[in-house]
């Protein structure tokens, strides 16, 4: 049998039909048979799963791997092996579920036992870690196991497939986990620091796969704030590595892999942005990963054509990740990355594409652009990004519409040229939508968005808005339970309440919900910024004409001032005493009233005494104010 | 090292004079040499003390450092044919720069009004293309007032009143804008600007024929344009307002940038280039061929055993029968043993007739055959002595059979043949220089051991005569030559101690000397002194081989009318009589001749003529091969392809 299978993928498949797994186990299980027999069983087994997906499903189906980690019990090292290397097939595939691992929980302290035995089960059985290591929970089963102590010293093992494995490991290992990360750094390996020993594993005369895997542990290590970002294994060593990796000599793979952990690496540092946006020409070396498949492959090669073809979207995708990266904090990278030949039409193109992945990078990268004043007034207006982007708003995934409508957020800003075709393209609805979505990160940027297309509107706009929103939405807006869409529907109101006419106009019509919701928020258990921004609100109020009135004749609201502005932190007492300043205003109308009522109310005291306060803003606002009753 | 003319008259004098001149005459001679060797090494003493007192240690520790880091980076560099930058040139500069720090630090020092006022300085040297991958790195100290600084590289003749990139052979990164100029007066966008505090470094890819700069330790990526480098540019930077420093970097401290890692990626992308060279169907071919280099190889030195043990294992064919092999075998046994005298009787009797065709190299082997009487190991003056001097079998390092390869091998094999088109690897100007380069170190290394000797001469000498004229000791005014007869005249007293006191000599050989005079036969000084004796110590050796030396200078005269002068031999002989002027030759500058080492050169020659008369190839194809691959790198260094940087012999010789 086995010499008939080997290399055979048909012959394994009939073998497989025919029955001849569960008799193999049969044989393989039983005790009594010689260990010869049961060695060549795992053998023939091993060679099976060695054909095609389908082959290792129907051996999945038979219950392989639990006779198979029952075999490993057995004394006998050769025995082991087969079955080790059978296992290693099986769990390295895509169709094997790697839960299977974990069932027994007796398999994997035995599997760190067997770690010792010989270089083959230290091979197998790292690589069955590097593939079956998916989750949080794994990495603490195999962290809970000694997995570090055990496999630290295989780093230095004369065998490059097996240290090769252990350094997958160990990146799958410290992948966001921080715990791993924090081990990961204090453990010696023949009295050398690890980092140190991937710090050597990253020369460039080390073979690329194992550079570009110690790259990323050390930059999982360092996501994870096990090392500094301005460490100089990370500058110097890991960062120029995972540029290295992007370049036009890699391979397709390499270059991805490469551009994603660079991303990954740089997302939240600046400085570590700014060092990458000038090695080697990193921004323009980017440009070549739309390059494909290329124009030349497509007519002389038919295998290459096919190759590039596929990994043309992850190619995208990643240098989108990459350039999303580099300018999410800087103005000059930004610059730069807008200036690279045709990017803008890239991404306008990769907000269409079909590939998800493509689509969300490419809306990352805008995300990323959009942060940009000069880029929003300038390319994004002369490439029209806000048409695609609203067309892939209209019918996306939740990770896409959380990018793209925070993207949506930064293109309503009242500078931008954008905003105008936006508003036009009847965007009010959708984000109105978005309020009302489940994940919180989709209503704050509906709310937010709203909120910046509400600043300095017409008031056409603020009253499509009001209606398309509906009080009754805006206040359960104003009761989430996520500050962040609070705080954002709050300013959405304080957008709304500018200019006199259409405070007094919305005031007319929502009047009363609005005095209801505010005077809930200021009872409410919230935090300063709520109740400043809600105090704010009422100072707009205080400014319109008619609006006034719902204030004074609200003696409750009046107590509430009066307490505000007593208040300890400055920024709630500016707040009230703005609001009392735009109620006493000398020069409109029934202005004497109000000063008298305010009067006998005891804000002149209040004012008087705030005139001392050491806040000098502050003092200068009472004094403001009380000068309206001198003149 | 040479020896003052005087000196060598009167060793002339001494080997070829008519009449036989009496034995203590003879030892007077010897003696006055010894005076005079002692004068040179106090003289030498003298001058190292000088140069080490002008030394500043700190200078010293990193002058040292860059040598080590400049060897450890620029491997196949040969400096003494292609040195390399270690600082800028005060010489090729613009006058608005100014140098300081051991002409490493530039300060600008010109109006700075506009670019005419812009200033550039190279280094001392071009780069050489056996560097592979050059690199330096300047570190801007002040950006002055406007930091219009240009690091680069420029040909030698480029106006320097202007800064690098800017004109044609002259490629520069700019400060101010952080473009890259190549060749032209207007830049391309390139990296970021610099300015004081930053280290910018330059590379240059000698394989590619690529640059690229580097700024605190990141590569800043190729040049955009295609700049093809032209050979032999200079380390160059240029500054052009008031107030602009830089600090330059040639290897002197560490650099910044891990340049090593970038030359370990090229190293190991040319070793995989030749480990992947292609060799096709011949895969069988290569095998065959191998095994005859090998074979070829073990027969040439004379490994018969093994050569027919090997023969055998792979079916290969031996061109020599094996009596020859042996015979080959043991006269460079005799050679190698340092029984020259019979090694050259050998070879008369088994091939008559060689040697005489080959004077030359029978003038090589009398002249070993005399340094081997000095050393005490040849038989004409090991028959002399009562027990067998320890120098001759005891010798640590002697080296028996085994041929070395590498430095020595190439040297002996050049020294060997008079042809110069030798196709063994290293050059003759090469040979020479290394030999120097031993000289020198062998010299120093022998200056402390003779101190004690020198400090008593002076001391003694300070009285009665000034140091100029150190070995007028006597007081008289008159030349060398009668100067010895003088000496002589003393020593013919025979009153031992009161020559001892005239001449100040207070080193031991002298005694030993003259025990050997005056107790002939008697043996039993020789034992109890533990120091190597010149001819084993035998007073009638030493006779036998002042007769040789005087056949020997005959020799060399025959020759000379014969072929004409020869300057080789003219050395030869000079070194080998040399030895004579020591106290003790074994740790004095020519010593170096008495190393047994030495005797493979004159034994691999003779096997190789003695191959040659039999219409067998001289060198073994293996070393030939050998010769062949090294020289062709060191061709590749000349016509300029780095990658003989990382394509060392060496590193593939286990």
């Amino acid at each position: 049998m086995k010499n008939a299978v080997i290399g055979n993928n048909r012959q394994k498949a009939n073998l497989i039909v025919l029955g001849a797994v569960p008799r193999l186990l049969y044989l393989l299980q039983q005790s009594s048979s010689s260990l010869e027999l049961r060695t060549e069983c795992a053998v023939v087994l091993g060679s099976l799963s060695m054909g095609t997906e389908n082959n290792i499903k129907s051996l999945v189906d038979c219950h392989i791997i639990p006779a198979l980690l029952q075999g490993l019990l057995c004394s006998d090292l050769i025995f082991i092996e087969a079955c080790l290397r059978c296992l290693r097939t099986i769990f390295i595939s895509p169709v094997t579920p790697v839960q299977l691992l974990y069932t027994d929980p007796t398999v994997i302290p035995h599997l760190m036992s067997l770690l010792s035995r010989s270089q083959h089960t230290q091979e197998y059985i790292t690589q069955i870690f590097a593939h079956c290591c998916k989750t949080p929970e794994h990495q603490t089963v195999l962290f809970n196991h000694g997995a570090i102590q055990n496999i630290a010293p295989l780093l230095i093992s004369p065998s490059y497939k097996v240290r090769m494995q252990a350094l997958k490991c160990f990146s799958v290992l410290a992948y966001e986990n921080a715990q791993v990360s924090m081990t990961l750094v204090n453990v010696l390996v023949d009295g050398e620091q690890l980092s140190q020993v991937f710090v050597r594993m990253m020369q460039r005369d080390k073979p690329i796969e194992m550079q570009l895997t110690a790259a990323k542990c050390l930059t999982y290590m360092c996501r994870a704030g096990a090392i500094r970002t301005d460490d100089n294994c990370i500058v110097l060593k890991t960062l120029p590595c995972l540029v290295r990796m992007c370049s036009k000599e890699r391979l397709l793979e390499e270059r991805v892999e490469g551009a994603e952990t660079l991303a990954y690496l740089m997302e939240p540092d600046i400085e570590l942005q700014r060092i990458a946006s000038v090695t080697d020409h990193l921004v323009s070396m980017l440009a070549d990963y739309f390059k494909y498949p290329s124009s030349v492959s497509a007519i002389t090669d038919i295998k290459r054509l096919d190759h590039d073809l596929k990994h043309a979207h992850e190619l995208r995708q990643a240098a989108f990740k990459l350039y999303a990266s580099l300018g999410s904090n800087d103005e000059d990278i930004r610059k730069k990355i807008t200036e690279t030949e045709n990017m803008m039409d890239r991404i306008v193109s990769g907000l269409s594409e079909s590939s998800i992945k493509v689509r969300l990078a490419a809306v990352r990268c805008l995300h990323s652009l959009s942060r940009s004043v000069q880029q929003l007034r300038t390319s994004f207006h002369d490439h029209a990004v806000w048409k695609p982007l609203m067309k892939l708003l209209q019918n996306a995934p939740d990770e896409v519409l959380v990018m793209a409508s925070s993207t949506l957020c930064n293109l309503l800003l009242e500078f931008s040229p954008s905003k105008e075709p936006i508003l036009e393209s009847g965007v009010i609805e959708l984000l109105c939508s978005l309020t009302q979505s489940d994940s919180p990160a989709l209503r704050v940027n509906g709310i937010w968005a709203l909120m910046n297309m509400a600043f300095q509107a017409d008031q056409k706009v603020k009253v499509e808005i009001v209606q398309a929103l509906g009080t009754e939405q805006l206040f359960r807006l104003l009761s989430d339970p996520d500050t962040n869409v609070l705080m954002k529907t709050l300013g959405l109101l304080r957008n709304l309440l500018s200019t006199r006419p259409h405070i007094d106009q919305i005031m007319s019509s929502h009047g009363k919900q609005i005095m209801q919701a505010v005077t809930l928020i200021l009872e409410g258990e919230h935090s300063i910024e709520v109740k400043e921004q809600t105090l704010c609100i009422l100072a707009n109020i205080a400014d319109g004409n008619t609006a006034k009135e719902l204030i004074m004749t609200n003696d409750d609201m009046l107590q509430k001032i009066k307490y505000y502005m007593g208040h300890s932190n400055v920024k709630l007492q500016l707040a009230a005493t703005f609001c009392i300043s735009n109620l006493i205003w000398n020069e409109e109308d029934g202005s004497q009233e109000r000063q008298d009522k305010l009067r006998e109310m005891g804000f002149v005291d209040i004012l008087h005494k705030l005139t001392q306060a050491s806040d000098p803003n502050l003092c200068d606002r009472a004094k403001t104010a009380m000068q309206q009753y001198l003149a | 090292m040479a020896l003052p003319s005087c000196q060598q008259r009167a060793l002339r004098r001494a080997l070829c004079s008519t009449t036989v001149p009496t034995r203590h005459c003879r030892a007077a001679v010897i003696r006055g040499y010894l005076t005079a060797a002692v004068s040179l090494l106090t003289k030498m003493a003298e001058l190292g003390a000088g140069s080490l007192l002008t030394g500043d240690p700190a200078f010293n520790y990193h002058e040292h450092e860059l040598n080590e880091r400049l060897k450890r980076l620029y491997p196949a560099v040969n400096e003494e044919e292609t040195p390399l930058p270690r600082s800028w040139s005060p010489k090729d500069k613009y006058s608005y720069i100014g140098l300081s720090q051991n002409n490493l630090r530039v300060h600008y020092k010109g109006h700075g009004k506009n670019h005419k006022d812009a200033a550039s300085v190279r280094a001392t040297h071009p780069i050489p293309a056996a560097c592979g991958i050059y690199y330096f790195e300047v570190k801007i100290v002040s950006k002055g007032r406007d930091g219009y600084m240009g690091i680069g590289l420029s040909a030698q003749g480029v106006n320097m009143n202007r800064l690098p990139g800017w004109d044609k052979h002259s490629y520069g990164y700019h400060g101010d804008d952080g473009h890259s100029f190549c060749s032209s007066g207007t830049g391309q966008p390139y990296g970021p600007t610099f300015t004081t505090g930053d280290v910018i470094g330059c590379c240059v890819n000698l394989i590619n024929n690529t640059c690229f700069y580097t700024k605190n330790g990141h590569s800043l990526g190729n040049n955009l344009m295609k700049n093809d480098l032209r050979p032999n540019l200079y380390p160059t930077v240029g500054l052009q307002t008031p107030g602009e420093i830089v600090d330059a970097n040639f290897g002197q401290q560490p650099f910044v940038f891990d340049i090593e890692d970038y030359m370990s990626e090229w190293r190991a992308k040319i070793h995989s280039m030749i480990a992947r060279f292609p060799i096709g169907e011949r895969l069988g071919d290569w095998q065959s061929v191998l095994q005859n280099m090998v074979s070829s190889y073990l027969v040439h030195h004379g490994y018969c055993a093994t050569a027919m043990a090997f023969s055998r294992a792979t079916e290969t064919m031996i061109q020599e029968d094996q009596t020859s092999i042996k015979n080959r075998q043991r006269i460079q046994k005799l050679v190698l043993a340092g029984r020259v005298g019979e090694a050259i009787d050998a070879t008369q009797q088994l091939y008559p007739g060689l040697l005489e065709h080959n004077p030359n190299l029978l003038f090589m082997l009398k002249c070993r055959q005399f340094v081997e009487m000095v050393n005490g190991t040849d038989s004409e003056v090991r028959c002399f002595s009562v027990h067998s001097p320890k120098s001759q079998d005891s010798y640590p390092g002697s080296p028996n059979l085994s041929p070395r390869h590498g430095a020595t091998n190439a040297h002996l094999h050049n020294t060997g043949a008079d042809s110069p088109t030798c196709s063994n690897g290293v050059t003759p100007t090469n040979k020479n220089k290394s030999h120097n380069k031993y000289t020198g170190v062998s010299s120093a290394s022998s200056s402390p051991s003779s101190s004690p000797s020198s400090v008593n001469y002076s001391e003694s000498n300070s009285t009665d005569s000034t140091k100029s004229q150190p070995h007028s000791a006597t007081s008289n005014q008159e030349t060398s030559d009668s100067e010895m007869e003088i000496e002589a005249e003393h020593y013919s007293n025979g009153v031992t101690e009161s020559s001892t006191r005239i001449m100040n000599g207070t080193y031991k050989h002298q005694e030993i000397l003259q025990a050997d005079d005056s107790s002939v036969g008697n043996g039993v000084a020789d034992d109890s002194c533990s120091s190597r004796q010149l001819c084993g110590g035998n007073q009638a050796a030493t006779e036998r081989m002042i007769q040789f030396g005087r056949e020997l200078q005959a020799l060399s005269e025959q020759l000379c009318r014969q072929y004409g002068k020869n300057a080789t031999h003219k050395k030869m002989l000079q070194d080998a009589f040399s030895l004579l002027a020591y106290s003790d030759p074994w740790n004095c500058p020519v010593g170096q001749q008495l190393d047994p080492m030495q005797r493979e050169a004159i034994c691999s020659a003779l096997n190789s003529a003695i191959l040659e008369s039999q219409n067998l190839p001289k060198q073994p194809p293996l070393m030939l091969a050998l010769g062949q691959a090294t020289e062709c790198v060191q061709l590749m260094a000349r016509v300029r392809s780095g990658s003989c940087s990382f394509a060392r012999v060496d590193n593939f010789l286990h």
